[in-house]
């Protein structure tokens, strides 16, 4: 379980003169848990747009399962599995709760099965196994009750779990969590955590970008820090967060 | 209802129709009830791109004139097969034209998808307001090619002269009873494709895209392919209900073929009648173009477009999901209501 799921090498991207992200090397291994951290537009969602194809970058190379993901769009390395939710929920407001998960069990998961992309080993879905997992996702995230809701309905915190159920309907094996937690109370937060420990635990690789670092301490193995567009940090939590450099950053030299 | 019950089922229908219209003996029903089947196909075709995906066309009478114009442009050529033709090819080509109206359907359907795929690929990146435009200035640079186009007559116009009757294996058929026939025919082709885009993986993706495009391509809906099939099948439906019309109005010129109220009025009908659902086209079609035939006979043509204009806004500020979105949610409210939820 220590073959690198994720390699990012020498990453660079600059809106005009800006530099968002430079040089960033990654490795991230199958089954592990990781918190990417840094204060305000220090590049992680810069990075995490790089990394699944919304955003093109300019030097380096993604390697996902080692295959060389640049060139790829979007969608198809959410075919060849990375899946991510976003940092505001972005639900299909016209589908119900059940069917935002459908869009990617019918264009994802199905469409594994009809191409060439032979990176999981699954069948063609019936429209029952679907529903069936359907059900399945819902009630692992606690939504089961809401299938037929539209998002409008829907709370924050279950807004959020929403998000994670679309991205682990196209089964993935990589996830990552942008800011799945902000504007959560403490309670809600903790069953974010253990949602995400829950998925972890079924074979899921995480990468976890979070502000709130009672979050992150708990559920990272391994913290990795970004600065001004740069890597700074990246080892155990405890010794990340004892990191004079880090402290630098966080609360100012 | 599975897809071919529901076609035989609409044809059906639609056949009942032209028998109730038959049975009236009054050629204008006929000549009412053409624009109004080929407003339905409009609408229905408007809303596969812009109800279905949410990408607003304000250029359909583009893709409808170049249905028109591909019927002029082979009818010209089909009129003086020895002139245009080499000697070699013009006896074969005598014995094919001219072509029949199904045929230049086709024809003018091609026609007008492949320009709904040029559309789709020359707008890959604009959305909203932009992707509007764009399809509005699509409009205005073909109007001034066809405008230039000489041998379709111009600016000058074309006439194209329909016979009176047509003979169908040793039965005689009037004209305009066999155009609104291939009309029914085309209504009923229309309205299954979009039931069946509908209830299809394609019509979840489609939605997926009208709601968030990142999203979307981040659930692995690969949006460019999507949108440049609703493009194209929008287009060429668009094409095809444009296809017959050079018969059923004998003088075509651009200012009618690409006349604003085809713009207009393909929006208003599926925004009046409903956008998320294949009948909402069809309802608002049928209410729209009825009422402006009526408008047309009773005052002018030009309170038709003005009607439409203002019932759009009406709709939009305080009824936004149309007719059947409206009636949908109070039939779903009252269900639950009575479930007790």
């Amino acid at each position: 379980m220590t073959r690198p799921l994720l390699e990012v090498a020498n990453l660079g991207k600059r809106f005009g003169g800006f530099v968002a992200l430079e040089g960033i090397n990654l490795s991230v291994n199958e089954g592990e848990r990781v918190g990417l951290i840094g204060p305000n537009g220090s590049g992680k969602s810069t990075l995490v747009n790089c990394v699944c194809g919304t955003l093109v970058n300019e030097t380096g190379t993604v390697y996902f399962d080692g295959q060389d993901m640049n060139g790829l769009t979007a969608h198809e390395r959410t075919h060849r599995g990375m899946a991510r939710s976003f940092q505001l929920p972005r639900p299909f407001g016209s589908l119900t709760v059940a069917d935002n998960l459908r869009i990617p069990m019918i264009y994802t998961v199905n469409a594994r099965a009809h191409t060439a992309v032979k990176t999981h080993e699954r069948t063609h879905l019936s429209p029952a196994e679907i529903d069936a997992r359907c059900a399945e996702l819902l009630g692992l995230v606690g939504l089961a009750d809401k299938a037929d809701k539209f998002p409008r309905d829907l709370t924050q915190i279950e807004m959020r779990k929403l998000e994670l159920a679309r991205a682990m309907a196209a089964d993935p094996k990589l996830l990552i969590a942008d800011e799945s937690m902000a504007g959560l109370s403490q309670s809600e937060v903790a069953d974010i955590v253990a949602l995400l420990i829950k998925l972890n635990e079924r074979g899921i690789t995480i990468i976890l970008i979070e502000h709130i670092m009672s979050a992150v301490m708990s559920f990272s193995q391994r913290i990795v820090v970004l600065v001004s567009g740069r890597k700074i940090a990246d080892g155990r939590p405890d010794a990340v967060v004892n990191d004079p450099q880090v402290i630098g950053a966080y609360l100012g030299q | 209802m599975r897809t071919p019950v529901f076609f035989i089922v609409a044809l059906l229908c639609g056949l009942a129709v032209f028998g109730a219209a038959l049975w009236t003996a009054n050629d204008y029903v006929f000549y009412a009830g053409y624009v109004v089947l080929h407003f339905i196909v409009l609408a229905t075709a408007w809303n596969i791109l812009g109800g279905y995906c949410g990408y607003v066309n304000f250029g359909s009478a583009a893709f409808f004139a170049m249905g028109a114009y591909s019927t002029i442009a082979l009818h010209k050529l089909g009129t003086n097969v020895g002139r245009y033709f080499p000697e070699a090819i013009a006896p074969v080509a005598g014995l094919i034209m001219p072509l029949p109206v199904p045929v230049l359907i086709l024809i003018g359907g091609c026609v007008a998808g492949l320009v709904g795929l040029g559309t789709g690929y020359l707008t890959l990146r604009l959305r909203g307001a932009f992707f509007a435009i764009a399809t509005l200035a699509l409009a205005v640079v073909l109007q001034t090619l066809v405008i230039n186009w000489d041998f379709v007559g111009g600016a000058r116009g074309a006439y194209v002269i329909a016979p009176q009757t047509l003979a169908i294996g040793g039965f005689e058929l009037r004209y305009i009873h066999y155009l609104a026939l291939i009309m029914i025919v085309l209504v009923v082709i229309a309205l299954t494709v979009a039931r069946l885009i509908e209830r299809s993986r394609l019509g979840y993706g489609f939605a997926s895209i009208r709601d968030d495009e990142l999203a979307a391509e981040a659930c692995g809906v690969p949006t460019l392919r999507l949108k440049l099939i609703a493009t194209t099948i929008s287009g060429a439906l668009m094409g095809m209900a444009g296809a017959p019309f050079p018969y059923y109005i004998n003088y075509l010129d651009p200012a009618s073929a690409f006349n604003l109220s085809y713009g207009v009025n393909s929006i208003a009908m599926p925004m009046i009648g409903g956008t998320t659902s294949w009948i909402g086209p069809l309802v608002g079609a049928i209410i729209i173009a009825t009422l402006q035939q009526w408008m047309t006979v009773t005052f002018s043509s030009e309170w038709g477009v003005l009607f439409a204009g203002a019932l759009l806004i009406a709709f939009v500020i305080l009824a936004p999901k149309g007719i059947v979105g409206h009636v949908q949610d109070f039939l779903r409210q009252r269900r639950q209501s009575r479930t007790g939820r």
